[in-house]
């Protein structure tokens, strides 16, 4: 029995990791209707921004690893928000009209020249770097299920970060405004919603949450490399293709679906856990076969 | 008149040395880059030293190549190599998987290359290309070294993680063979990606399997996350890895983690065979950034066998390959070196490591050893 709740502890790390990724797809899709094919690297680029800060406190003698851990996050999704809002300002908005295609193939290189600059200009950047263990590392034993005290903070953290978003959406004038201009951009304009303003907001919103995924990333498994968000990008925006594009609810159970099938892709079937992903991305193509429209489609919920 | 314009040109070119190009290939970048750079480094401590030394007919050149640990940029690179006729000779690949690839390539070529570090057997006994050599031993001497090993220090189940690369599958291949005659007992094998960065999965079957060991074949950027999982998991069984492991960015990467992980490297450390204390000596006056690593020692013995080779045949590929076979008994820094018909150096030395302090030991020299320090898993 302890073992599978170890799995599932597993399996949620993974989760909410792809859910924050997938959050961001979806909010991004919601209000132009685009998708953005350099919010993994954003991530990374988060992830590096914490590490270059937590090394630059060290320096200056800071100790108290809550006060480091609070600033290196802070910076983090200060960064990567500004990051995402200048993606959206110089790169996606003045292709506002063009095809899609356009959008996604520009993105897509602009990830590439984010990655390989962590790559050639952070110090050492091509080798993997070692990430600082901020939370306490105590652990309890319960039998096989080995339960960290950093993993429970991290779950609790992610959870409260998705249902504050959740909550933004859904409750403030903000919110409002976001929906509004998912639903009808005219509409929402010609009623004072300041569509610029709104857009770049909601991509600064989105790449916070990709930047917290990618210091929980490197808290969990103490290193960061500057690919990690390569393989974060694609199952964050096939977790919200499953969970219905647009839909918030949706890229969170999607975050989690796909965790799941990776896990259960290593464990519980009978051929070499190497092909949990091959397993996991085959069961996603089939899904879209069969639920072409995710499996909360749009039609049912509002989009965000 | 004759004979002053002769003596002229006698000593014009006597003054202007031939350039000779031999080519480096290894890891430059990427995660094994660590042992890629000390290779480069020590076979161009060589090519320096060479130049440097009196009575050489030539003056050599070396072109340094990445193969990023990638079959295909790997294949690229030896095609770039082997089409430049102004390059004779090659030292190349620490990575199994890439050298594997390369065989072919270098064969259409007719370029003759010194592998120095890679250690799957295929690399020389899968074919009979006379080109390829390989001045380290391979995995199956170290695979057999490594299981009597653990069979003599009492273990007995063991776990097995590798990666689905021709390197961890071989790894995964001759370990299990030995350790199985040897009376021990392989409880659950996990094939995983090279690339992997989630390994919760696998580690959480196998403490469920209470191994007293885990044997790891791969390379160190996923046997530092492993590692480090195995810890946050609860998993104490002693980590039992390989050649590929041998490098001081694994240490640096676990922190105290790495205590007490086993490895396993053919050869012997540079610093007890005769000429290896130069050999760092030298490599320190040179100022590089990185040490040399495992393989350093290898790289620059290929590179000085090259050039003592080319100097007797001349700079021609065909020449130098005939010269190759006939390498008995050549005196160097990693113990003699005797090339088989297949081009495989046959060393018999291989070295057992411990981790402690932050430092690569010799078994024989640890504090485990002395069983003043215990390895986990018992």
């Amino acid at each position: 029995m302890s073992i599978i709740a170890q799995y599932v502890m597993n399996g949620a790390m993974l989760g909410m990791m792809y859910a924050l990724v997938a959050v961001g797809f979806t909010l991004f899709f919601g209000v132009l209707d685009v998708i953005q094919f350099a919010h993994g690297d954003v991530l990374a680029a988060g992830a590096f921004a914490a590490l270059a800060v937590w090394l630059g406190l060290t320096r200056l003698g800071v100790a108290s690893p809550a006060l480091l851990l609070a600033l290196v996050v802070v910076a983090a999704t200060v960064a990567t928000a500004l990051l995402g809002a200048a993606v959206a300002r110089f790169l996606v908005l003045p292709l506002k009209g063009a095809p899609q295609l356009n959008v996604l193939l520009v993105t897509l290189m602009m990830g590439t020249v984010l990655r390989e600059s962590i790559r050639l200009f952070y110090p050492g950047g091509s080798q993997p770097q070692l990430f600082p263990a901020l939370l306490p590392t105590s652990s309890v034993a319960l039998g096989e299920f080995n339960l960290r005290i950093d993993n429970v903070i991290l779950l609790a953290a992610g959870t409260v970060l998705i249902a504050g978003t959740s909550l933004l959406v859904t409750r403030t004038r903000l919110g409002l405004a976001i929906r509004a201009v998912a639903q009808d951009e005219e509409t929402a304009r010609t009623m004072g919603v300041d569509f610029r303003r709104i857009v770049l907001l909601t991509f600064a919103l989105g790449s916070a949450l990709a930047a917290f995924a990618g210091v929980m990333d490197g808290l969990y498994y103490n290193e960061i490399f500057f690919g990690m968000g390569l393989l974060l990008g694609v199952i964050g925006f096939a977790a919200a293709i499953i969970g219905g594009l647009g839909n918030l609810y949706g890229a969170i159970l999607g975050g989690f679906f796909f965790a799941a099938l990776q896990t259960i892709g290593a464990v519980a079937l009978p051929f070499a856990s190497a092909y949990k992903d091959v397993f996991a991305f085959g069961v996603v193509i089939a899904l879209m076969a069969l639920r072409p429209k995710g499996l909360i489609g749009e039609r049912t919920s509002e989009r965000v | 008149m004759r004979i002053i314009l002769a003596a002229l040109l006698f000593s014009l070119a006597a003054q202007a040395k031939e350039t000779v190009r031999i080519a480096f290939i290894g890891p430059l970048t990427g995660g094994n880059s660590a042992v890629g750079l000390g290779g480069r480094n020590s076979a161009d401590l060589a090519v320096k030293l060479h130049n440097a030394g009196p009575g050489s007919k030539y003056q050599y050149e070396l072109v340094v190549l990445d193969d990023e640990c990638k079959p295909d940029a790997g294949v690229q690179m030896a095609t770039k190599a082997g089409s430049d006729r102004s390059i004779v000779a090659g030292v190349t690949h620490y990575c199994s998987v890439v050298a594997m690839a390369t065989v072919d390539t270098f064969h259409r070529f007719g370029l003759p290359t010194i592998v120095w570090g890679a250690v799957l057997p295929d690399i020389t006994y899968g074919h009979d290309f006379k080109e390829i050599h390989r001045v380290n031993g391979t995995m199956i001497n170290q695979n057999e070294t490594n299981a009597k090993f653990m069979a003599a220090q009492g273990y007995k189940k063991f776990a097995v993680i590798h990666d689905t690369t021709d390197y961890g599958k071989g790894h995964d291949k001759y370990f299990t063979k030995f350790i199985t005659e040897a009376g021990g007992q392989i409880v659950g094998d996990f094939g995983v990606t090279a690339d992997q960065q989630d390994f919760t999965a696998e580690l959480t079957q196998i403490k469920a399997l209470s191994p007293q060991a885990l044997y790891f074949g791969g390379l160190t950027p996923i046997g530092v996350r492993i590692r480090s999982q195995m810890d946050k998991l609860g998993l104490n069984a002693q980590f039992d890895g390989t050649s590929g492991i041998v490098n001081d960015d694994f240490i640096k990467a676990l922190g105290p983690l790495a205590e007490s992980v086993l490895a396993f490297r053919e050869g012997a450390p540079a610093e007890k065979l005769p000429g290896g204390r130069k050999f760092l000596e030298e490599y320190g006056k040179q100022g590089y950034s990185n040490p040399p690593e495992a393989y350093g020692p290898f790289a620059f013995v290929a590179a000085d066998l090259l050039m003592q080779t080319i100097e007797k045949t001349g700079p021609d590929r065909r020449k130098i390959i005939a010269g190759l076979a006939q390498v008995k008994d050549f005196d160097s820094i990693v113990g003699k070196i005797t090339f088989d018909d297949h081009g495989q150096n046959t060393v018999p030395v291989i070295t057992k490591y411990v981790a402690q302090d932050g430092k690569w030991v010799l078994w024989e020299e640890s504090e485990y050893a002395r069983g003043s320090r215990k390895l986990r898993g018992k």
